[in-house]
């Protein structure tokens, strides 16, 4: 069974069809990649996995179970991390926080301990810490984790955004253009940085690309949008080689 | 029957006040995104320069009305150029607290000009009330409906008929586009202040001739339930306020008269919370969804 | 190794340690050089009246700012929780019949529940909302609750409520004074704290690491209710007698002022403005009718200050400390 299963997965709004009839499954451990040219619907996808919008057909399984209709926590305790085109970070908190914050479905502690800091609350604490660090210490962010988020530079941020996504210990993480404005080198130390942790936490990625040579080089399998439907999908070599492929990235 | 016709009518007056006042609430917050609390005081303004004309200046009452009008006007401008405009990219907080010291700083001023007891002003309407198969209508309410209704006109097709009008609606849907497009922001932004400052003088001086009683904090409350009939209509929405300031001065007049005066205005707010609890964005407010 | 791990690390680690140490000792330590500065005479009648007033604001501060500073909505309608609290707690110190101390506890910590079960009532459908409308909405709510606190009979309507125990003191005002601050400042350390400042700086990010955001804002509100409940005990067992029209939006308006003034999000920030926006007009008192003048001006001058890039410029430049940043920013 594959842990992703999307079956005709449409939505509209009011007149305008954004996705229709889209369909792929992904293996666990795989590292998908979803491109398509701009406005081809690739972020209404992600916002419909992620309970952000809801489906107006179709169904999403995560490992047997349909998740349309959950809330977007909901679906982050059920096991999709994300991350956003336009990074969303919690840009007054320090990047130690930042990755703190997505460990609060695993660490707890009660309200009580909160409020008086009874000993449970420093072990827990101290818990987070090592393991927000560890993260931090995967994408090189190590030594700015007293910096407030805001104060990171542009790539920086992308990778903490990606760190905090992964500290919610998820299934599938899901990254939208996490090389966007990023220059050759950062990208491709980032997409090595990527396949490392698909084998270290031995999750499933699923990821956005404008790029289609930088997203053959790393993912697997491949499936291209189209003005919200699929144009082809399979691996890498394949799809690349697609004539309608070519026709909607150059154009006629 | 005719006493529930009364109370309607006696609504649709206190009403129009408040539509009045309204309306410079949401075309500043169409236009600046702020609240601009001081913006009830300006119906306190407006009724102390009216006394100050007639009564101590003995001027006639059209120019002293227009004169009101045009003070009201320069003082919104004003009170925008000091206060508001240094804080454009500050945050909405920054901004609202700072009209909220600029509310304290007008009612202040007042207290010390004209110390805190109040002034008995003789209403300069001087219409005979007018009976209509039992129905009562005084002139204070004829006057105030036709003037409001003449405001309301002549707003609309300011708006949307004149080049300084589209101007506005332009700053309101996108400041950034407007500027790029030649528009002078700057001057679009007062001009929407002493447009709101001239109809809330208006307001003012409709309201001391239904009160005729002039004191500092008298801006206050008229103020509060005019943003709330904004708030209502939809803020930023022009027929909002209308709609907004007409149904608060209705359902405020209506509960008076058969709940009860003390709960008149728990009732006022409950209609508002569950307005926005069922249309967020108020009556007539288009909604805004934030893209991801 | 971060500076956050090496606290947790070294000697954060313990419920007895150094930081806590050094906290417990400045608090007595104030708590016994204001009973010298009393009882030796420094400080006069006007001042000593001035005590319980501070605490009561710094509560109400501390409180507002975990919703407004933490949480990042604003709300206006704190002084209704105030009356809610200042009612509750003296109705039931009037009517019961105990010795001081426990009835006094009890009327607090039932001042303090009776506000948080509104803050509760009135939190979980409004907070659906953002912004300005959360403001004008939580604005009604308080004056909702004016308007019925006047309509009731065992309030004593818009006369007020007479003849409440004076039970308010400086002791008993820095004691709870100082459990409101140790509370709310454990709170936003905490992860609960992390969750709520997340949900102001990005709630679309914070929903999409599993943060169920209304529970947590809820929680945030409905926490600042309690707190301005026993607040609102404190102020009724103070004056003796609690109006309608002492609670009105003028007073959740002073509260955010306070609050905004002190710096969003900043404990510090809140007491000191506390402190200084209750002595600053009793020192303006002698100049009646220019005290709210001269507040108003100070106010708008503050806000120019802080907020058009002045403030901002002063403290990169080292001439200011820095007071509104919750985190201290390292240099690069």
């Amino acid at each position: 069974m594959a842990l992703l299963e999307v079956k005709n997965l449409g939505i509209s709004f009011g007149g305008l069809r954004a996705v229709d009839n889209v369909n792929f499954d992904i293996e666990k451990g795989q590292l998908y990649g979803l491109i398509g040219p701009n406005g081809a619907g690739k972020t209404t996808v992600f916002n419909l996995l992620t309970g952000v919008y809801r489906p107006t057909d179709g169904t999403i399984k995560l490992g047997g179970i349909d998740i349309v209709g959950k809330s977007p926590s909901e679906i982050c305790q059920a096991g999709i991390a994300r991350t956003f085109q336009n990074i969303r970070l919690f840009k007054k908190m320090s990047v130690l926080d930042n990755v703190k914050t997505a460990l609060h479905n695993q660490i707890r502690y009660s309200l009580v301990t909160g409020f008086f800091h009874l000993p449970a609350y420093f072990k827990a604490e101290r818990e987070m810490d090592e393991k927000a660090m560890e993260i931090l210490r995967v994408f090189d962010l190590d030594g700015q984790a007293d910096y407030l988020a805001s104060n990171l530079p542009y790539g920086k941020q992308r990778k903490l955004e990606i760190a905090r996504g992964l500290a919610t210990n998820p299934k599938l993480l899901l990254l939208d253009e996490p090389a966007a404005g990023m220059n050759p080198n950062e990208t491709a130390e980032l997409m090595e940085t990527i396949r490392l942790v698909r084998d270290r936490y031995q999750i499933t990625i699923l990821l956005i690309e404008h790029d289609m040579k930088l997203v053959s080089g790393i993912c697997e399998k491949i499936l291209v949008l189209n003005f919200g439907t699929e144009l082809a999908a399979g691996a890498p070599e394949e799809v690349l080689n697609n004539p309608e492929v070519i026709t909607a990235y150059l154009g006629e | 029957m005719e006493s529930i016709i009364e109370q309607f009518i006696n609504g649709l007056r206190s009403g129009s006040i408040y539509a009045l006042i309204a309306l410079g609430y949401t075309m500043v917050y169409g236009i600046a995104k702020m609240i601009n609390f001081a913006h009830g005081d300006i119906i306190m303004v407006g009724a102390y320069t009216l006394y100050v004309t007639t009564v101590r200046l003995k001027m006639p009452v059209i120019p002293a009305v227009l004169f009101t009008v045009a003070v009201c006007a320069v003082l919104g401008i004003i009170i925008e150029k000091v206060a508001y405009k240094p804080l454009r990219n500050a945050p909405a907080l920054a901004v609202l607290i700072t009209a909220i010291g600029m509310s304290f700083l007008l009612e202040s001023v007042a207290l010390l000009i004209f110390n805190a007891n109040p002034i008995t002003f003789k209403s300069i309407i001087t219409i005979d009330s007018v009976s209509i198969g039992g129905v009562t209508v005084s002139g204070i309410t004829i006057v105030t409906l036709v003037v409001t209704l003449i405001c309301m006109v002549s707003l609309t097709l300011f708006i949307t008929k004149t080049k300084a009008g589209s101007a506005m609606r332009a700053v309101s849907e996108d400041r950034a586009a407007a500027e790029l497009m030649g528009i002078n922001v700057n001057r679009t932004i007062s001009m929407t202040f002493a447009v709101g400052s001239a109809l809330a003088a208006v307001a003012g001086i409709m309201f001391v001739c239904q009160y005729q009683s002039i004191k500092p904090m008298l801006g206050a409350i008229p103020g509060l339930k005019a943003f709330v009939a904004a708030v209502l209509g939809g803020i930023g929405s022009v027929p909002g306020a209308m709609l907004g300031g007409m149904l608060l001065g209705v359902i405020e007049s209506i509960s008076k008269a058969y709940i009860s005066t003390e709960l008149s205005d728990a009732i006022v707010f409950g209609v508002l919370v569950l307005v926005l609890l069922i249309k967020p964005s108020g009556l007539l407010g288009r909604n805004r969804i934030e893209k991801v | 190794m971060s500076k956050a791990m090496k606290e947790n690390g070294e000697y954060k680690n313990n419920f007895v340690n150094k930081k806590n140490i050094i906290t417990a000792a400045v608090i007595i330590g104030v708590y016994i050089l204001i009973v010298v500065l009393t009882e030796g005479g420094v400080l006069n009648r006007q001042a000593k009246s001035l005590l319980v007033p501070i605490g009561i604001n710094i509560i109400l501060a501390v409180s507002l700012n975990l919703v407004t500073g933490f949480l990042g909505e604003l709300s206006l309608g704190h002084a209704g929780f105030m009356a809610i609290g200042a009612y509750t707690g003296a109705i039931f110190t009037i009517y019961a019949n105990m010795p001081e101390f426990a009835e006094f506890l009890l009327g607090i910590l039932l001042g303090g529940i009776a506000a948080a079960v509104f803050g509760f009532l009135i939190g979980v459908p409004v907070l659906r909302l953002k912004g300005d409308y959360l403001a004008i909405v939580t604005l009604g709510f308080g004056e909702i609750i004016r308007s019925i606190v006047n309509f009731m009979g065992i309030t004593g309507g818009a006369m007020g409520l007479k003849q409440i125990p004076r039970y308010s003191n400086y002791t008993w005002t820095y004691i709870i004074m100082v459990i409101t601050l140790l509370f709310i400042t454990n709170l936003v350390n905490s992860r609960y704290g992390r969750i709520i400042r997340s949900i102001r700086d990005n709630y679309i990010a914070a929903e999409s690491i599993g943060i169920k955001v209304s529970r947590y804002k809820t929680m945030a509100f409905v926490i600042a209710a309690f707190f301005a409940g026993v607040a609102g005990v404190l102020y009724g067992h103070n004056l003796s007698i609690v109006k309608p029209g002492d609670f009105d939006y003028n007073k959740s308006i002073e509260i955010l002022v306070i609050v905004v003034l002190g710096g969003m999000g900043s404990v510090k920030g809140s007491v000191i403005a506390a402190v200084i926006l209750t002595i600053l007009p009793e020192m303006l008192r002698a100049t009646d009718d220019f005290r709210m003048f001269l507040y108003a001006v100070v106010l708008i001058a503050m806000m120019l200050f802080n907020s058009s890039g002045f403030r901002t410029r002063l403290e990169e430049s080292g001439k200011l400390p820095k007071l509104s940043l919750p985190v201290k920013l390292k240099a690069k």
